[in-house]
């Protein structure tokens, strides 16, 4: 061996142009603030009150975008890995109508409701049958993605048409009602927002601090490198998309316990409207970027303008219109960092 | 005479008809810094790809440290101490510095599979002490691949190296897409490696790097090794003659 002493760094690279890299997350916080603040005046204009100076108003506003919100955070370490889930809000009407025939008591007016026969069972049994069927659904969604190659856009596709006819199928189009007491107790009062925040907290950890979050974002950031680097992306990608569906499944569990009924439409939209979250809160949809904080704000922001919007009483045609423009609004501005990204790089 | 490093025997792959590599026999001696060199498609990075078990190949045998190995993947080469810089850098842009060094091996404080928990003190300061022996600095390891410099990017891969104590380097094209400081930089990692007596197989077309940098010169064409040259007993048009095919090798004759 030749000499081992440490070699005089030579090498010292130049990094004098230091910059402040202004997390997204930021921009989102920014961005809700100034929407509240909006709100809040006009609200003092339109209705001559504050908007925010409502406790029970707040807890409704969090109540209604807390369900999503659960299947927001699947979505966004779907996005954070580069690939889009747009079977979410499908999967919550399937497993609600599978699930809560699992939740029914003995008895219920089985004129008018499906009757499966499946009554009295613990409350384990719902809960069981619900995440499993998420899983199996985003266990497919990731078996094609990974392994046969199909773009997430489509394959996600396929299987929100087919979830769907699925919901529909399992009872022939009737509603599946009347929930025992202890599955009801999954949606009432603030629970909802209970389990989201739990979810939520449990995928800020998880993708910040384990191997798999770390996964998530190189496969995201660069499939080519991740692959180079040992890890086995396709098998990251099944456990990914089985964990979205795992998690629309909980928010179809609540839902239905919430609305003590489960109905073959249920979720139709959510898809939208949890990728929206996402977006609005910093995640990149080119993949590798984001954070479960950042869609925590996004859903509040979400729950301020649709409270917001009731609270001034505009018709919810328009609600849906300016929803939209959100949704694109959003997009727009991850765009616009990309771009702004690929001309500092 | 030292002890050998890397041998290959008789290695051929074929890309259905296409016979990328045939039949190269090669050694690499410890402390022993050799170049790859030649045209494109000459075989060099298919090559360095059946070593890396980022290929299987065809046929023959690869021999490192004196037992025959076959890599089922790039991880089980790595495993075994070569370290491979690839000409497309496998560098996540949204990853920080010891991210991007530990990808695919990350330090864990408890194993829980895919959800162990990481432990990032520990791969920082592994990170440190890489780079620290590469003789790389770089002031923020924190900072995002994206918001650094194709020099300080090719640093990060090549501080990999250093970081895992790897017994064996390889570089394709470390300096390919560089401008021109930031190539010496690469280059004195390089030299620094050389002095540390770490063996090191470099593909490059850089002429000049080559001369400046290595004990030896293989140069390939159309898939076969066409010459084994001492450093000091060639020059630049010698060598670019056998890349060429104006000449090869005695020892290789009738082989291209």
């Amino acid at each position: 061996m030749a000499d081992t002493t440490t070699p005089t760094p030579t090498a010292v690279i130049d990094t004098s142009k230091k910059k402040r890299h202004w997390p997204p997350e930021l921009n989102a916080l920014i961005g809700l603030i100034g929407i509240a603040i909006i709100f809040e005046v006009l609200a003092w204009i339109v209705r001559d009150q504050s908007f925010f100076g409502n406790v029970t108003r707040l807890k409704i506003m969090i109540l209604q975008v807390s369900i999503i919100g659960i299947i927001a955070v699947g979505v966004t370490q779907v996005i954070i890995s580069g690939g889009i889930d747009l079977s979410s809000g499908a999967i919550v009407g399937a497993t609600a109508m599978i699930s809560m025939s699992f939740a029914q008591v003995g008895s219920y007016p089985k004129a008018v409701f499906a009757d499966l026969g499946w009554v009295d069972l613990p409350v384990i049994i719902p809960i069981v049958v619900g995440l499993a069927c998420g899983m199996f659904a985003g266990l497919i969604n990731g078996v094609l993605i990974a392994y046969t190659k199909i773009p997430p856009f489509i394959a996600t596709l396929g299987m929100m048409v087919s979830a769907r006819g699925v919901a529909k199928w399992w009872t022939t189009g009737k509603p599946v009602s009347f929930p025992t007491d202890s599955f009801a107790l999954l949606g009432k009062g603030m629970t909802p927002v209970f389990i989201f925040l739990v979810i939520a907290v449990l995928f800020y950890l998880i993708l910040k601090y384990t191997v798999y979050g770390k996964h998530t974002y190189a496969i995201g950031s660069n499939e080519d490198a991740a692959r180079m680097s040992g890890i086995n992306v396709e098998r990251h990608k099944v456990l990914v998309y089985t964990i979205a569906g795992a998690l629309a499944g909980l928010a179809a569990l609540v839902l239905s316990a919430r609305g003590l009924t489960a109905q073959a439409g249920m979720g139709v939209m959510y898809e939208l409207d949890a990728i929206a979250m996402s977006v609005i809160g910093g995640v990149s949809l080119s993949g590798g970027r984001g954070s479960i904080v950042g869609t925590a704000i996004g859903m509040v922001i979400f729950g301020v303008i649709i409270s917001g919007f009731t609270f001034l009483r505009v018709d919810a045609f328009y609600q849906e219109m300016i929803k939209g423009a959100i949704i694109v609004g959003a997009v727009a501005a991850d765009v616009y960092r990309q771009k702004r990204h690929a001309i500092e790089a | 005479m030292s002890e050998v490093v890397l041998k290959t025997e008789g290695l051929t792959k074929h890309y259905g008809g296409v016979h990328a590599l045939e039949d190269a026999n090669f050694e690499l001696l410890q402390g022993e810094h050799v170049a790859i060199m030649g045209d494109n498609g000459a075989g060099k990075s298919t090559f360095v790809r059946q070593i890396t078990g980022v290929e299987q190949r065809t046929r023959g045998t690869v021999t490192f440290f004196g037992d025959e190995v076959n890599f089922a993947g790039p991880l089980d080469a790595r495993e075994a101490g070569i370290e491979t810089v690839f000409q497309t850098l496998a560098l996540a842009d949204d990853l920080d510095v010891p991210d991007n060094i530990f990808l695919g091996r990350e330090k864990t404080l408890f194993n829980l599979g895919p959800f162990s928990i990481l432990d990032y003190r520990g791969m920082r300061e592994a990170t440190l002490e890489g780079l620290k022996k590469t003789a790389v600095k770089i002031p923020n390891i924190k900072n995002k691949i994206r918001n650094m410099s194709g020099g300080q990017r090719q640093c990060v891969a090549i501080a990999r190296t250093a970081t895992f104590h790897s017994k064996l380097t390889i570089m394709d094209e470390p300096t390919a897409a560089l401008g021109v400081q930031e190539t010496e930089q690469v280059e004195n990692i390089i030299r620094a490696l050389k002095a540390a007596g770490e063996p090191l197989i470099l593909i490059s077309h850089n002429m000049r790097q080559v001369f400046d940098l290595v004990d030896r010169i293989i140069v390939f064409r159309r898939g076969r090794i066409v010459a084994n040259l001492n450093k000091d007993e060639t020059d630049g048009q010698d060598v670019v003659a056998y890349i060429t095919g104006a000449k090869t090798g005695a020892e290789y004759e009738g082989a291209a």
